[in-house]
C-alpha cells in the first residue's frame, strides 16, 4: 500500500512483515524510532509470535541476537554509531558462527568529538567484521533491503547489516510502498537454520579452533560472501518479479554509459548527486554515477565493468580513514587494478555537514577539468583549521581542538572559560 | 518543486507541521518529502523543519536553503535566528502573531518581500480557542493553504485527522479552518486596497 510515512516507521513495518521471532535493542539515535515502532507492534500483538527484549547495552543486544539465532529464531536488532562499536566483539562472533541475524545501522558519526549526525564512520569501521553490508539509497530501498536481507542472510547462514543514513532517511517522511504480508510471505520462506541449539538433540556451537583448522573455518566466511556476489543480484531480480521494484543488487549505474567522469558513492547522497548530474549533463558535461549497494561483499567485477570505460573516477565518501583518506576509494582502486584512470577521493558530509547540490556542482566541474587534489575535503573551512594549527604551533598548552574550534566559529562564547 | 521551511521552537510541533504538510500533499497525489533539521531536540530550542512538494519523485536530500515559502511558528525567533535566510524575494511568508509586522520590529527585515505574500495570522490564539492549547502548527497549515493555494484546506484537514484522532484532531481542524478564513479575508482586503 502506498503511504506517506517516516523512514523508520516503514523499516519497522518491513521488519515486522518478515516475522522476526526475537527483537532485541538498546536505544541510540538515530535508530531509536525503528525499535520503538517495533516494540509497539509487538506490544499491540500485531507482530506475533515475537519476543521484544529490552537489553542493557548494545553488547547485550548482539549477544541476545546470537543466542536467539542459534536456537533457530529469526533475530533482528538495530543500532548506530557508538552502539555499533560497543557490540564489535559480538559482531565478529555472529559472523564467525555463521548466524543469519539482520541488523539495521542508522548511520551516524563516531566520537570524539561527540556528534549525533549522519556519516558512514560507524558501519565503515565494521566493514571487515564478516557481515554483509548493504547501503540504502532511499527509504523505499531501505525497507525493501530488509526483506531481501533476511532471505540473503538465511540462505547463506551469515549476518547482514542494512545501512541507512541516520536522520536523512530515518527521519524523513515520504511516499513509500509498504508491501502486503502475503507478498512478503511468498518471497521469504520460514527460517530453516543450518545449525540449531536444541535440548532434545544437543550439539555445541562455538568450538575453539587451533592453528590446524582456523584458516579453513575463517575462509568459509569469505566463501559465503563470494557466494553472496551471485545471490544478491538473484534475490534483487526475484524481488523485482514479486514486488515490481528495482531495489538492491550489487551496484546501480546512472547515466554512466558514455560518461567520461563517474562519481561513486553510497547511500542517500546519491539522490543529490543524480540531480546534480542532470544539471551538468544539461551543460554538456559527460558525467554519470555508480551507487554501491553491496559494500561487503565488494563487487569488484561489477564496479570494474562500469568504471573501466571512464577517464576519471570521483569517489565521494562519508567516512575518513585517518592517516590515509578514503575507504571506499581504496576498494574501488582494487577493482580498477591495471586500468589507468584519474582517481579522486572526496571526503564529504562528516558529522552531518550538509552535502548540497551547489557544492557538488562546483566539485564535479572541477573534477571534470582535472582540477581536484587527489584527496579533497568538500566544504572544509581551511581558515578555521589553519588558525588552530597556528595555535598548536605557537603554544604548548593550546588546549582541546574541539573547544578551541567551537570558540573560533562562535558556537560558544569567546574568551577563556 | 516547491520548498517550504518552518521555523519554531522545540515543543511547538514544527516537525509535525512539516509532516502534516507532506501528508496533505500526498493526499492530493503529489510527491512530498518532510524532514527535520536534526538538532539535539529539546523544549524551547530553535527548530527548523522542511517540506518539499513536487509532481515527480524527489531525489535531492539537502536542507531547504532557498525556500519558496516560510512558516514562522514562533515570532520571537525573528530577532534571534536568520529566519528569512535564502528566502526568495517573491516567496510566501506566513508569521504566527497577533501583532503587526511593524509592531514586531520587522518593517526593515521584510521591505523587499512582496507585501501581498507576507501575511500574519494569530494562529496561537486560534489554536487556544479551538483546542484549548496554544500549539499553532495545524492552524498555520490552514493559513498556508489559503496563502499559497498549493494544497487544499480539505487535504490539510484530512492530514490532521489522520495524525490526531478524536477531539484533538477535530479541534485542530477547526483551528486550521479559522486560520484559513482569517488569511483568506486578509488577502481579500489587500486585493481590495490594491485595486481600489
Amino acid at each position: 500500500m502506498l503511504r506517506q510515512v517516516e523512514g523508520s516507521r516503514a523499516v519497522a513495518e518491513a521488519v515486522a512483515l518478515c516475522r522476526p521471532e526475537v527483537i532485541c535493542a538498546y536505544p541510540i539515535s538515530p535508530q531509536t524510532h525503528i525499535v520503538e515502532n517495533l516494540s509497539q507492534l509487538v506490544k499491540t500483538g500485531e507482530l506475533t509470535p515475537c519476543e521484544f527484549v529490552n537489553v542493557e547495552s548494545e553488547f547485550a543486544a548482539m549477544s541476545v541476537a546470537i543466542g536467539a539465532s542459534a536456537t533457530g529464531a529469526r533475530a533482528y536488532t538495530a543500532t548506530a554509531s557508538q552502539g555499533l562499536l560497543y557490540m564489535t566483539e559480538a559482531l565478529y562472533n555472529a559472523s564467525g558462527l555463521g548466524l543469519p541475524i539482520v541488523m539495521t545501522v542508522a548511520n551516524r558519526a563516531i566520537g570524539a568529538p561527540i556528534n549525533i549526525w549522519n556519516d558512514h564512520s560507524d558501519s565503515m569501521s565494521q566493514r571487515d567484521s564478516g557481515w554483509i553490508q548493504l547501503y540504502a539509497e532511499t527509504n523505499q530501498e531501505a525497507l525493501d533491503l530488509h526483506i531481501q536481507a533476511f532471505r540473503l542472510a538465511e540462505e547463506l547462514s551469515t549476518p547482514v547489516m542494512v545501512c541507512m543514513d541516520g536522520f536523512i532517511l530515518t527521519h524523513a517522511v515520504e511516499r513509500l510502498e509498504i508491501p502486503a504480508q502475503e507478498q512478503v510471505d511468498a518471497f521469504l520462506p520460514p527460517f530453516q537454520p543450518r545449525q540449531v541449539l536444541d535440548p532434545d538433540e544437543p550439539i555445541s556451537i562455538g568450538a575453539m579452533v587451533g592453528p590446524e583448522a582456523f584458516m579453513e573455518v575463517k575462509y568459509l566466511a569469505h566463501a559465503k560472501q563470494m557466494q553472496a556476489l551471485e545471490l544478491i543480484p538473484e534475490i534483487a531480480a526475484d524481488f523485482k518479479r514479486a514486488f515490481g521494484r528495482d531495489s538492491g543488487g550489487l551496484i546501480r549505474a546512472y547515466r554512466a554509459e558514455d560518461a567520461e567522469t563517474i562519481v561513486v558513492a553510497l547511500g542517500s547522497v546519491l539522490g543529490t548527486i543524480k540531480d546534480t548530474i542532470d544539471e551538468l549533463r544539461e551543460e554538456g558535461v559527460k558525467i554519470g554515477a555508480v551507487g554501491i549497494t553491496s559494500f561487503r561483499p565488494s563487487p569488484l567485477d561489477a564496479v570494474r565493468a562500469v568504471l573501466g570505460h571512464a577517464q576519471r573516477v570521483v569517489v565521494l565518501e562519508k567516512a575518513l580513514a585517518i592517516g590515509i583518506g578514503g575507504i571506499v576509494s581504496a576498494n574501488v582502486r582494487m577493482a580498477l587494478a591495471g586500468i589507468q584512470l584519474h582517481g579522486y577521493t572526496v571526503i564529504a558530509g562528516l558529522g552531518g555537514r550538509a552535502i548540497t547540490k551547489a557544492s557538488l556542482h562546483r566539485l564535479f566541474t572541477d573534477a571534470a577539468a582535472d582540477r581536484l587534489e587527489p584527496l579533497t575535503f568538500l566544504d572544509m573551512d581551511w581558515d578555521v583549521v589553519n588558525r588552530e594549527l597556528d595555535r598548536v604551533a605557537c603554544t604548548r598548552s593550546s588546549g582541546p581542538h574541539a573547544e578551541n574550534i567551537l570558540r573560533d566559529v562562535g558556537t560558544v562564547a569567546a574568551g577563556p572559560v | 518543486m516547491f520548498e517550504i521551511r518552518i521555523h519554531g521552537r522545540g515543543g511547538q510541533g514544527v516537525v509535525t507541521a512539516a509532516e502534516l504538510l507532506s501528508l496533505a500533499a500526498f493526499d492530493e497525489g503529489r510527491f512530498a518529502q518532510a524532514f527535520p533539521s536534526f538538532g539535539s531536540e529539546r523544549m524551547g530550542a530553535p527548530v527548523v523543519s522542511f517540506c518539499r512538494i513536487d509532481d515527480r519523485e524527489i531525489r535531492v536530500r539537502e536542507p531547504v536553503m532557498e525556500p519558496d515559502a516560510l512558516i514562522v511558528v514562533d515570532p520571537t525567533l525573528l530577532h534571534q535566528v536568520d529566519v528569512f535566510g535564502g528566502c526568495k524575494p517573491d516567496g510566501f511568508i506566513l508569521i504566527n502573531t497577533a501583532k503587526g509586522l511593524d509592531e514586531l520590529g520587522l518593517g526593515e527585515f521584510v521591505k523587499d518581500f512582496r507585501h501581498e505574500r507576507l501575511l500574519t495570522v494569530p494562529a496561537s490564539e486560534l489554536a487556544r480557542e479551538y483546542t484549548g492549547r496554544a500549539v499553532a502548527n495545524a492552524a498555520l497549515l490552514g493559513g498556508f493553504a489559503a496563502l499559497r493555494g498549493l494544497i487544499s484546506l480539505d487535504a490539510v484537514a484530512r492530514a490532521i485527522r489522520e495524525r490526531f484522532a478524536g477531539t484533538v484532531g477535530e479541534g485542530n481542524v477547526a483551528a486550521a479552518q479559522a486560520a484559513h478564513a482569517w488569511v483568506a479575508e486578509e488577502m481579500r482586503e489587500m486585493s481590495g486596497v490594491a485595486s481600489g
